[in-house]
């Protein structure tokens, strides 16, 4: 085989844009499965709106739609009452990929990369190749700016077409995107339905209407007119952060002395601790950024390490709220008994978060079944990769056979029992870019398992007083059982009558319930339960119709089980 | 007879009223009965029998006790039907009985007969008297004995000649308290196997040794111990006893036929036979006769000890506690038929009428 030539190779060496590469691996992003891929588009669109409602400070109203162009293509159309866009941003914004105002700062939104969006255009434009339409109007009076993007793939860069002001009327201000892509809509717990319900639980203050692909629409009226307090921004804690970033802010900064650096770029950090750490790294404060050499650098990291330096700051993130996590479970499952917990902030790698927890236990719920496990970060719904998630591992490892369930090893429990986990964070750590499960970090694992066990306390001691309860129950009943004869056996000595008889039982009864107490009663009392709410998402079964038709194909089975040749008619006739 | 009837029937009566009037008070019934346990009995040796003590348990009306209390209120309600008809039942029948109580019905014979057993505690009553029969079979009889019996149907006397039934014998039956005796036998032998009792029948020992045998196929039922107890009142015979050497011979058989049980603690006044005697196997016998034996088994060990530490019998005579802790230490035990290793008639030519000899060999 003849050799070829560096020079001959490097013809075929280029750079890839983060288009193209995304175009191959478009399962990084969640867009692996045309039902999937509706979710991920919807769920993009919809923290984006969320995102930029809250930051305006503007009470959120979303739209969503589903319009079934083809059996498998479907327009998406999310709608925003948000502060819109001006019109140099919007191609950057939605059609080129990392692009966004959220990466580079801490604080905790729904947004992190800016990818999410852009790639569900790219998603539509390479399943049915046609742009997708933005439609965003930034003020009462103005005109709203309309565009169709395309992105070019080599050069992730947008391609515009169609551009133009129009009216929209029904707006003061608001962005609206429409794209067309191949999809499949299906109910169920990882469905689009699922996802919008989920999303209104954790984000009472939002009002969502939702029109399905059969033009059923479902409004989610928001539940509390508090917007949440706005996500805070905070600089890096120097625990966090990474030797690559480290080298990459102190290239970057205007501060003129390393000391400097430290403290404005950095959070927690006074005169006297930058002191410390460049005392711990044997350089001296008065050292110019731009001398510091990558050596240099790194032993400004490990001094970082040395230092003892105050926890970040946990003012900055702001939790749903117990209260308010349990009233939304409780719209949801119908049980016996709620509680829920938000534990205190607490910092991993330098990003504060806060985990919540919440719990329904007994009602409907299957009792043979797995528990039901509910996962948000940053309020936002997780509906795939439970397997993976670090909350899932939480509950797994959480011994739950002394609060009342059953477990088997490192699995999940079994019970009548739904699980809330929400972490949020400045920082959320999710496995990959499709921001499905979270990363395993022993801070976060520590803290969602005192969590869980502050929850599975309170569940225990409900768990506990209904056995009790149940057992006392058993005991009445066989007290009942035996009263009458005891009664009997006197009556047959004494030959007295019926009417003495039951009179012996009342005294009987009464002496009995006398020295053993009230009986307390536990029942579903939820006045907030929702059943339609509840519906919302399910997989619809039609199951009495169904029973009926077991029940005469076995009595048929029965009666021609061994004669295949039973025409059609006659076993209509059997079954009508 | 029909006097003491009525006596039952007003005592379940009166304890039927006590609790329905402590109901009308609106306060837990109870139901008294003695213990029956060894723990609540004395032994001496000049009553000759366990004597019940005073200490009785209290069966209040709580969840836990409601179920017995109906079952025992509704056995008394039966007992008192019984008794008022002149029927009789047996433990067994009076079990099925019990199967049309609905809930309150025993689910084994076993609890139906605990429950018995506290009436008559309760009754102080011998389990006859309140309308109930075991359902176990009595002992055999052969020998000098003429039993005179009454016809059911003809109320005629019937004599039964004891040495007449051949290679078979006279079976005890289950009431005895009726039945006249006419012998000129010397003694009684009581047997634990129906084996040995078999060999001394088909040889006529009774004959050579003018005596009546009775088979007792292990403990002897109250009818057996009273039959006995009567012969031994009523016409002045010895009762001497014959088992296998091992503890349960000793002190489940020989112990309750002499001086009762705890169980029965409120009847072992009559079901007793203070004058018996114990003439083997005794553990010497062992020794002296040079006798095939067996290992002793745990369970052997275990009465051994359970009889030393708490029977009060036992505590009373220190020969036997000798004779157990001989036994403990030669940790065998032996049966009746190991004399035939001498030969098949070695009982009755050496050893019966050796040891009937020799008082100083038997235990008390």
């Amino acid at each position: 085989m003849a050799k070829r030539s560096a020079e001959e190779l490097a013809k075929n060496q280029r750079e890839i844009s983060i288009a193209e590469f995304f175009e191959k691996n478009r399962h990084l992003l969640g867009f692996d499965n045309p039902r999937r891929s509706l979710l991920t588009t919807i769920k993009e669109a919809v923290d984006n709106a969320l995102d930029a409602c809250e930051e305006a400070r503007i009470l959120p109203e979303i739209q969503v739609e589903l319009i079934q162009l083809s059996e498998t293509r479907f327009r998406v159309i999310i709608e925003d009452n948000g502060p819109g866009i001006i019109k140099k941003q919007i191609p950057k914004i939605f059609a080129k990929l990392l692009y966004g105002s959220k990466f580079h700062k801490l604080s905790a939104t729904r947004g992190q990369q800016g990818i999410g969006i852009s790639a569900a255009v790219l998603y539509g434009q390479l399943t049915t190749g046609k742009p997708a339409s933005i439609t965003s109007k930034t003020g009462k009076g103005k005109l709203a700016e309309f565009v169709k993007l395309k992105i070019n793939t080599s050069t992730n860069n947008p391609v515009l077409s169609d551009e133009k002001e129009v009216e929209w009327e029904e707006k003061d201000h608001g962005t609206r995107i429409e794209i067309d892509m191949e999809a499949a809509y299906l109910k169920g717990r990882q469905s689009v339905d699922e996802y919008i319900k989920q999303t209104a639980i954790v984000n009472p203050h939002c009002t969502i209407i939702y029109t399905d692909p059969s033009a059923n629409q479902i409004i989610f009226p928001r539940a509390t007119e508090d917007l949440p307090p706005e996500a805070v921004e905070i600089k890096p804690h120097p625990y966090g952060i990474e030797l690559g970033r480290l080298i990459k802010m102190i290239e970057m900064t205007a501060a003129k002395t390393l000391q400097q650096f430290l403290m404005t770029e950095f959070v927690r950090v006074s005169s006297k601790v930058s002191k410390e750490i460049c005392e711990n790294s044997a350089l001296l404060p008065k050292t110019k950024p731009k001398k510091i050499t990558r050596d240099l650098a790194e032993n400004l990291y490990k001094g970082i390490k040395k230092t003892k330096i105050m926890a970040p700051p946990t003012d900055c993130i702001s939790p749903i709220g117990a209260d308010l996590l349990e009233r939304g479970l409780r719209k949801e499952i119908n049980a016996e008994f709620y509680c829920s917990t938000t534990r205190p902030a607490s910092v991993y790698r330098g990003n504060p978060f806060v985990v919540e927890a919440a719990m329904a236990y007994g009602g409907e719920q299957p009792a043979d079944k797995t528990v039901r496990v509910m996962r948000f970060a940053n309020r936002v719904p997780l509906l795939y990769q439970q397997g993976a998630c670090g909350i899932t591992k939480s509950i797994q490892t959480t011994a739950w056979k002394s609060y009342g369930l059953q477990q088997s090893r490192s699995a999940l429990p079994v019970g009548p029992c739904s699980i809330v986990l929400h972490v949020t964070s400045v920082w959320v750590p999710f496995t990959s870019e499709e921001k499905s499960a979270l990363a395993h970090y022993d801070e976060l694992m520590k803290e969602m398992r005192l969590a869980l066990q502050e929850c599975g306390r309170k569940l225990a001691s409900f768990v506990n007083k209904k056995k009790r309860l149940k057992d006392e129950v058993k005991k009445r009943s066989y007290i009942e059982k035996y009263i009458p004869h005891v009664a009997e056996g006197l009556k047959e000595i004494m030959n007295f009558d019926e009417i003495k008889k039951r009179e012996i039982e009342d005294y009987l009864s009464e002496i009995l319930e006398h020295t053993r107490g009230e009986i307390e009663e536990i029942k579903v009392d939820n006045p907030d339960y929702d059943p339609e709410f509840a519906a919302i998402g399910k997989e619809v079964v039609e199951k009495p119709k169904e029973e009926e038709k077991n029940e005469d194909k076995e009595e048929n089975e029965e009666e021609s089980n061994d004669d295949d040749s039973v025409p059609k008619e006659e076993k209509q006739t059997t079954l009508g | 007879m029909a006097k003491k009837e009525n006596i039952v029937e007003e005592k379940i009566k009166e304890i039927a009223q006590e609790v329905y009037d402590t109901i009308h008070l609106k306060e837990k019934p109870e139901l008294e009965s003695p213990i029956r346990s060894l723990n609540n009995v004395s032994y001496n040796e000049q009553e000759g029998f366990f004597k019940i003590l005073g200490k009785t348990k209290v069966r209040t009306l709580t969840a836990n006790t409601i179920k017995t209390f109906a079952q025992t209120l509704r056995m008394m309600a039966l007992s008192k039907d019984l008794v008022s008809d002149n029927e009789i039942a047996t433990k067994r029948e009076a079990y099925y009985l019990s199967k049309n109580w609905g809930e309150a019905r025993f689910k084994e014979q076993p609890e139906s007969d605990s429950v018995m057993d506290d009436i008559e505690a309760m009754m102080g009553v011998n389990r006859e008297q309140i309308g109930f029969i075991p359902g176990e079979k009595g002992g055999a009889v052969a020998g000098e004995l003429t039993v005179i019996d009454v016809d059911s149907e003809s109320k005629e006397k019937l004599e039964i000649d004891c040495t007449k039934f051949g290679s078979g014998a006279y079976a005890i039956p289950s009431s005895v308290e009726h039945l006249k005796f006419k012998t000129k036998a010397k003694f009684v032998l009581a047997i634990e196997t129906a084996g040995m009792f078999e060999r001394l029948n088909k040889h006529k020992y009774w004959r050579t040794a003018n005596c009546i045998i009775i088979a007792m196929s292990g403990v002897p039922t109250r009818a057996t111990r009273r039959f006995m107890r009567k012969l031994a009142d009523e016409n002045k015979l010895q009762v001497y006893v014959f088992t296998d050497g091992d503890p349960y011979g000793f002190f489940s058989i020989y112990r309750t036929l002499k001086v009762g049980s705890g169980n029965a603690a409120h009847i072992n006044q009559y079901f007793c036979v203070p004058n018996a005697r114990f003439i083997g196997v005794t553990p010497q016998d062992i020794i002296d006769y040079k006798l095939p034996t067996h290992p002793l088994k745990e369970v052997d060990f275990k009465k051994i000890k359970d009889v030393l530490k708490n029977d009060p019998f036992c505590k009373h005579h220190k020969e036997w506690q000798k004779a157990l802790k001989q036994m403990a230490q030669m940790k065998v035990r032996v049966e009746q038929q190991a004399f035939s290793a001498h030969s098949l008639n070695f009982v009755i030519d050496e050893y019966l009428p050796n040891k009937l000899k020799n008082s100083k060999t038997w235990l008390p």
